[in-house]
């Protein structure tokens, strides 16, 4: 088995986030008197891919979108489990920002790897406790499948399908200093679920 | 990080600085709609509390309630609690409850320590008598760094009743881990043989305030005065009261609470803009709340990873 697969090299991941730019823009067109859609990025990736998003959506809108992150850490639903094992988790802190009233709004959430669902439906959990969105969707770089929970995506980059023992690793310039989607095998710290 | 918070000491700066970290997230809860994160769901936190207190038993509370623990608080003001034994025998009863964490303030030095044996739980000193008041210095380096960026190369000066204060003790080691300088001032019976073994300077006078980048003003202790240790309020108002003509433009003014107001602050200085007063009590809450997270979800998590 090839040690370092990559699936999506700089270019690929251009063009990817470009498309789904458009997708989100065409499922969420602006209408007069409503509040327009927001893009909510999942730290520490997802908040990457979603400044992009933002960027890239405000080019085709007015007025430019809202763009926010989200610090799943308080949300996860492994918290009392880790501590009798399982896999190490960073202790890094981030952070939520949300500045703008998220009621009746569209929120984007993004994130760059789909798997079991759980973070996504962290980051929904935390949606609510700033109020009621009026529609959540997701946008994600990589389905790479073996979802735990009811939970689909909107929008795809890229479907890319895994064994469990695998991982699906997303590098970006700005926090890796490159840019690059590959599969890896797995070692003990492959079922990272949130 | 230590399962426990007994003692600044046992923090070093990377163990405070992170706490901190943690509490600037849990600040931005405290400015939601909901302000309150699922962190500790199923975990139940005790406070102890066997003297009186209103702003550290409601803050510890809230804290709790905000990571969605249950939360019981037993009071005991005036309490019948005068030997070790009793207090063991209380714990052994509140343990049986399988708390997460126990908050614990006793009129007396080492408590929290004693009961950190006695539990299986994480034990927070929320004040032992004359000894250590961790979550006040903690909140205090927190307000401070916000206000100033940072604690490096500050002066600070603690002013007032130094002997009777467990604030002190904590700040004064806290502000020294975090980079900063600290002279302590007050009357000589009030300030503590051989206090310059923590680090600090001590002097008896005022003079030399206006070199203090932060005032840090401390409660008149009435209720732990025993004997007289100044000859009157009045001579003690005149002699170290801060007011807004004690202070240099661009001091900062702090106070632990509750303050006596007219004994050792002036109201002018409390009502002031330069006194952080008022943020010392919102901070109390997000850094309670990362004290509470770091000990039960993240010093598990730390743990693992080494």
């Amino acid at each position: 088995m090839p040690t370092h697969t990559v699936i999506l090299d700089r270019a690929d991941m251009r063009r990817t986030l470009v498309r789904i730019a458009h997708e989100i823009v065409e499922k969420n067109p602006p209408q007069t008197g409503a509040p327009g859609f927001a893009i909510v990025g999942i730290q520490r990736r997802g908040a990457v891919l979603a400044r992009r998003l933002q960027a890239l959506t405000s080019e085709l809108i007015e007025p430019p979108v809202p763009l926010g992150q989200l610090d799943i850490s308080f949300y996860r639903d492994d918290l009392g489990i880790r501590s009798r094992g399982g896999g190490p988790v960073s202790p890094v802190v981030h952070a939520t920002e949300l500045d703008f009233p998220i009621e009746g709004r569209t929120i984007v959430i993004v994130d760059d790897v789909l798997y079991t669902g759980r973070t996504v439906r962290a980051a929904i959990d935390e949606l609510f406790d700033f109020g009621r969105a009026g529609r959540i969707q997701l946008a994600v770089l990589v389905d790479r499948g073996h979802r735990e929970l009811p939970i689909r995506p909107d929008f795809v980059g890229k479907n890319i399908p895994t064994a469990q023992e695998q991982r699906v690793n997303v590098r970006v310039e700005e926090i890796d200093g490159y840019e690059e989607v590959a599969i890896v095998p797995g070692d003990e710290r492959g079922r990272r679920a949130a | 990080m230590t399962r426990h918070l007994i003692s600044i000491e046992d923090f070093d700066r990377a163990g405070i600085e992170r706490i901190l970290d943690r509490a600037e997230s849990f600040a931005e809860v405290a400015g939601r709609e909901i302000k309150k994160v699922p962190a500790l769901r199923g975990r139940t936190v005790v406070n102890l509390f066997y003297e009186s207190s209103t702003r550290t038993s409601s803050s510890f509370e809230l804290a709790a309630k905000r990571l969605s623990a249950d939360v019981v608080s037993v009071r005991s003001a005036g309490s019948s609690v005068d030997k070790g034994e009793s207090l063991r025998d209380t714990i052994q009863t509140l343990s049986a409850y399988d708390p997460a964490a126990i908050v614990i303030r006793s009129p007396y030095v080492g408590a929290a320590r004693l009961v950190a044996g006695w539990t299986p739980a994480s034990v927070i000193n929320a004040g032992d008598g004359k000894h250590e008041h961790p979550t006040q210095a903690l909140l205090d380096v927190f307000t401070l760094r916000r206000r100033l960026g940072g604690l490096d190369g500050a002066n600070i000066w603690i002013v007032g009743d130094v002997l009777h204060s467990r604030v002190a003790r904590s700040n004064i080691l806290a502000f020294q881990r975090m980079g900063a300088s600290v002279t302590v001032a007050g009357p000589p019976t009030l300030l503590p043989r051989r206090i310059e073994a923590l680090g600090c300077a001590a002097t008896p006078s005022l003079e030399r305030l206006g070199e203090a980048d932060v005032v840090y003003v401390l409660r008149m202790q009435n209720e732990r005065m025993q004997e007289a240790f100044v000859p009157s309020i009045r001579e003690y108002t005149q002699r170290y009261q801060i007011g807004l003509d004690r202070l240099r433009e661009g001091q900062l003014l702090m106070h632990p609470g509750p303050v006596n107001r007219g004994v050792e602050l002036a109201a002018d200085a409390i009502d002031s803009p330069v006194a952080l007063i008022g943020e010392q009590v919102k901070a109390g809450v997000a850094v309670r709340m990362a004290v509470l997270y770091e000990l039960l979800v993240g010093s598990a998590m730390l743990a693992e990873v080494a």
